[in-house]
């Protein structure tokens, strides 16, 4: 095991090193928390998306990113006015709020007018409209909002507690327990209410469902909606946390997430929070402990050694034949 | 052409607030604190000009009022096609030939350097045919083996001192290698869970690439490689043969022409063989492939294979022209656009690609002052394609024929 020169264990002497170790490890755990929170939220979009009708979402990342960006113009535009500094809480839930509509609303006229029209058509030419799609959003936000990265505007977010050597900021505070709130409304959603049984109901068989008067193109947009509104607020979050947004941002943790929903199982949306949390454990931890170049590696590791030993993921039921 | 326009403004009119309301936050939010309207509506009216023409267009073509002037280009059309039948194909393919070598004569630099590209662009997107179009494989990472051919030819030369020649086999294998080791573990898998993890393989090589320094040199690349050499017969003081380095331009031209054509050949052969038919069957039922017996996965890794050698070709080319060579050469967006062109052109059909290929290359040098958006039209391009055309603009023909067409 070796530890990064710059982390916090190489400046005590060694006989502290045993419990800097034991510090180090639960400062990258909350670390790792903070990042698969992200990533589980990005990652439900791909498997409801996937669940509902069997598509691999290349422009769920797009979402994503335009969610960072509609979040920095908020935020950045309620602090032109003065309100950052006065009511700073407010200001970042009318961000959340209006890039989480924002991304519903962008996702809910793709599926319109790149998959829906696909649907009876070959998997590889909604796969290709789908990436075409993803290349063409990611474009149009660098031609809208230019190439540079976007400074977020979060410095009224600063400051953190310190546990002796451990600290863990606000941000991450607030990003963890946002996450926790999102996943707990979205499991009530699915798993409690009417529509979340229709769009179960969907999931398992569209022709069925649609003979007890669930309309399949409506629960279809839905899911489109409520996967892209979270992964909008992983955005903000990700803006939040890393303090820039870019218009490639959607890319890598896309490509993550995706290994996130393939590993908890994919169309299962429990799975797909386990598999987020623990894409980011293995992220951050690998960074820490293994190495922090090859960081982005481990993720694809996960994916590809998943898909090769147990295509079903943890939670995932098995998949039939035209499935995989 | 009034039921055409009552069926079509709704949906178009609906798309088109829509694209409004998407527009507006990013143009019109301003940091300042000041909300403005007018470059939305701005942009909004120039994308609204043009494909409310496109629409008009195509509604005028769909209700037939454009057959005054469609009629007498398509009889013209369809008489030139039926000269041209009689004309074999090797004829088309000799004048092609003929016309590509005597291109650098009349061409100066500039054009000559984006043939090159063309050439270059024509072997991957023919090499990444193997896989999507004759094997029904989508391969997202498939610029990854290009990027090893490249990089193997820039080591073994700045490391071993070897040559180009000696270096050309050695990149197509090394290419090969990568294939069957993406491949071996892939291949089980079937359709959109293949393309991601074929985009997994693309990042971690090109992660590679960028993060082993002592190797590769990371981010900064590999700098001073040899140019392709050729030993030239000189009859000076006896018959000694001396070193020449293919630095010209035109040079390069030829050799990259001979290599696509090279490419052209060897897969037309394959798609004619029965190892095409295999992949043919693969693409179109895999599980009754597998019942004819043909052995689907030795069929896929070789399908892998021979995609990559031609990558690993041409990549060793591209490293040799550049004589620098760096990971930022192979990122995703460079699979993607040679993707653009397989679909743009055609799966599976030579012609269509290396229309494809031409249509995305010269066309963004000819209109430079659009070049920002050309990323932009790329993925608009292949939405399009796939809503309207999914065959490409030259559909490929199938091989042979079917029981059902000869009866009938």
């Amino acid at each position: 095991m070796r530890l990064d020169p710059g982390s916090a264990a190489s400046f005590y002497p060694p006989k502290f090193k045993k419990l800097c170790i034991m510090e180090y490890f639960i400062q990258q755990f909350v670390n790792g928390l903070t990042l698969g929170g992200m990533y589980a939220l990005i990652a439900l979009g791909y498997t409801m998306v996937y669940g509902v009708i069997q598509l691999i979402n290349f422009a769920h990342g797009e979402f994503f990113a335009a969610g960072g960006y509609v979040g920095a113009i908020t935020l950045g535009y309620l602090s032109g006015l003065g309100y950052m500094q006065t009511h700073p809480v407010l200001c970042l839930s009318a961000a959340f709020v209006f890039a989480m509509a924002y991304c519903a609303y962008l996702a809910v006229g793709v599926e319109k007018i790149a998959y829906k029209p696909l649907r009876k058509e070959s998997r590889l030419a909604a796969l290709l409209s789908a990436l075409g799609m993803s290349i063409f959003l990611s474009n149009g936000m660098m031609l809208t909002q230019g190439v540079y990265d976007k400074i977020y505007p979060g410095e009224m977010f600063q400051g953190r507690f310190d546990f002796g050597t451990v600290a863990i900021s606000y941000l991450q505070i607030m990003i963890i327990v946002l996450t926790a709130l999102l996943l707990v409304g979205l499991n009530i959603l699915v798993f409690k209410t009417k529509i979340g049984m229709a769009m179960r109901a969907t999931a398992q068989d569209k022709t069925m469902s649609a003979l007890v008067a669930i309309g399949s193109n409506k629960i279809i947009s839905l899911t489109f909606a409520i996967g892209a509104g979270l992964a909008a607020a992983a955005g903000i979050m990700y803006g939040l946390y890393y303090g820039s947004v870019r218009y490639d941002m959607g890319f890598v943790p896309g490509i993550k997430a995706f290994a996130a929903a393939v590993l908890g199982g994919i169309g299962n949306i429990t799975g797909a929070m386990i598999g987020g949390l623990i894409i980011g454990m293995v992220e951050v931890f690998g960074a820490g402990y293994l190495s922090s170049e090859y960081k982005d590696v481990f993720a694809f590791i996960i994916l590809i050694g998943v898909l090769y030993f147990k295509p079903t993921g943890i939670m995932g039921e098995n998949i039939d034949d035209t499935r995989v | 052409m009034i039921q055409e326009f009552k069926k079509i403004w709704k949906p178009y009119a609906i798309g088109m607030l829509w694209l409004l309301g998407l527009l507006w936050p990013m143009l019109g939010i301003h940091a300042d604190g000041t909300l403005t309207i007018h470059e939305t509506v701005t942009v909004w009216s120039y994308i609204l000009a043009g494909t409310a023409a496109c629409l008009l267009i195509y509604i005028f073509k769909k209700s037939g009022h454009l057959d005054f002037a469609g009629d007498p280009v398509s009889r013209a059309v369809s008489r030139i096609k039926a000269r041209t039948t009689t004309i074999p194909n090797w004829a088309w393919s000799l004048g092609f030939i003929v016309l590509a070598c005597s291109y650098p004569l009349f061409a100066d630099r500039y054009g000559t350097d984006v043939a090159i590209n063309v050439l270059i662009y024509i072997c991957l997107g023919l090499g990444l045919n193997v896989m999507v179009g004759l094997c029904g494989l989508l391969d997202l990472g498939y610029i990854a083996f290009y990027g090893v051919g490249a990089y193997a030819y820039a080591l073994l030369n700045t490391v071993y001192g070897l040559g180009f020649w000696v270096c050309l086999p050695f990149s197509a294998f090394f290419a090969c290698i990568a294939g069957c080791i993406v491949g071996y573990p892939t291949l089980r898998m079937r359709g959109d869970y293949l393309a991601i993890v074929t985009l997994g393989f693309g990042e971690i090589i090109r992660l590679i690439l960028n993060n082993w320094m002592e190797l590769t040199n990371g981010p900064n690349g590999i700098l001073g490689i040899d140019p392709i050499s050729i030993y030239l017969p000189v009859l000076e003081n006896g018959l000694t043969f001396e070193l020449f380095w293919m630095k010209k331009l035109h040079l390069l031209y030829y050799f990259v022409l001979a290599l696509a054509v090279f490419t052209a050949i060897g897969i037309r052969h394959l798609n004619i063989s029965r190892v095409g038919r295999a992949w043919e069957s693969i693409r179109e039922d895999e599980t009754a492939a597998e019942l004819m017996g043909v052995n689907t996965f030795i069929y896929k890794l070789l399908a892998y294979v021979m995609g990559a050698f031609f990558a690993g070709l041409a990549g060793a080319f591209f490293a040799a022209r550049m004589r620098f060579v760096s990971p930022e050469s192979f990122t995703f967006l460079e699979s993607a656009m040679v993707l653009c062109m397989v679909v743009l052109g055609g799966m599976g059909s030579i012609p269509g690609i290396m229309l494809g290929v031409f249509a995305l290359i010269v066309l963004p040098e000819v209109f430079r002052e659009f070049e920002n958006y050309r990323m932009l039209i790329f993925g608009s391009t292949m939405v399009i394609m796939m809503l309207f055309r999914p065959a490409g603009l030259i559909p490929a023909k199938r091989m042979g024929t079917r029981s059902d067409e000869r009866e009938g």
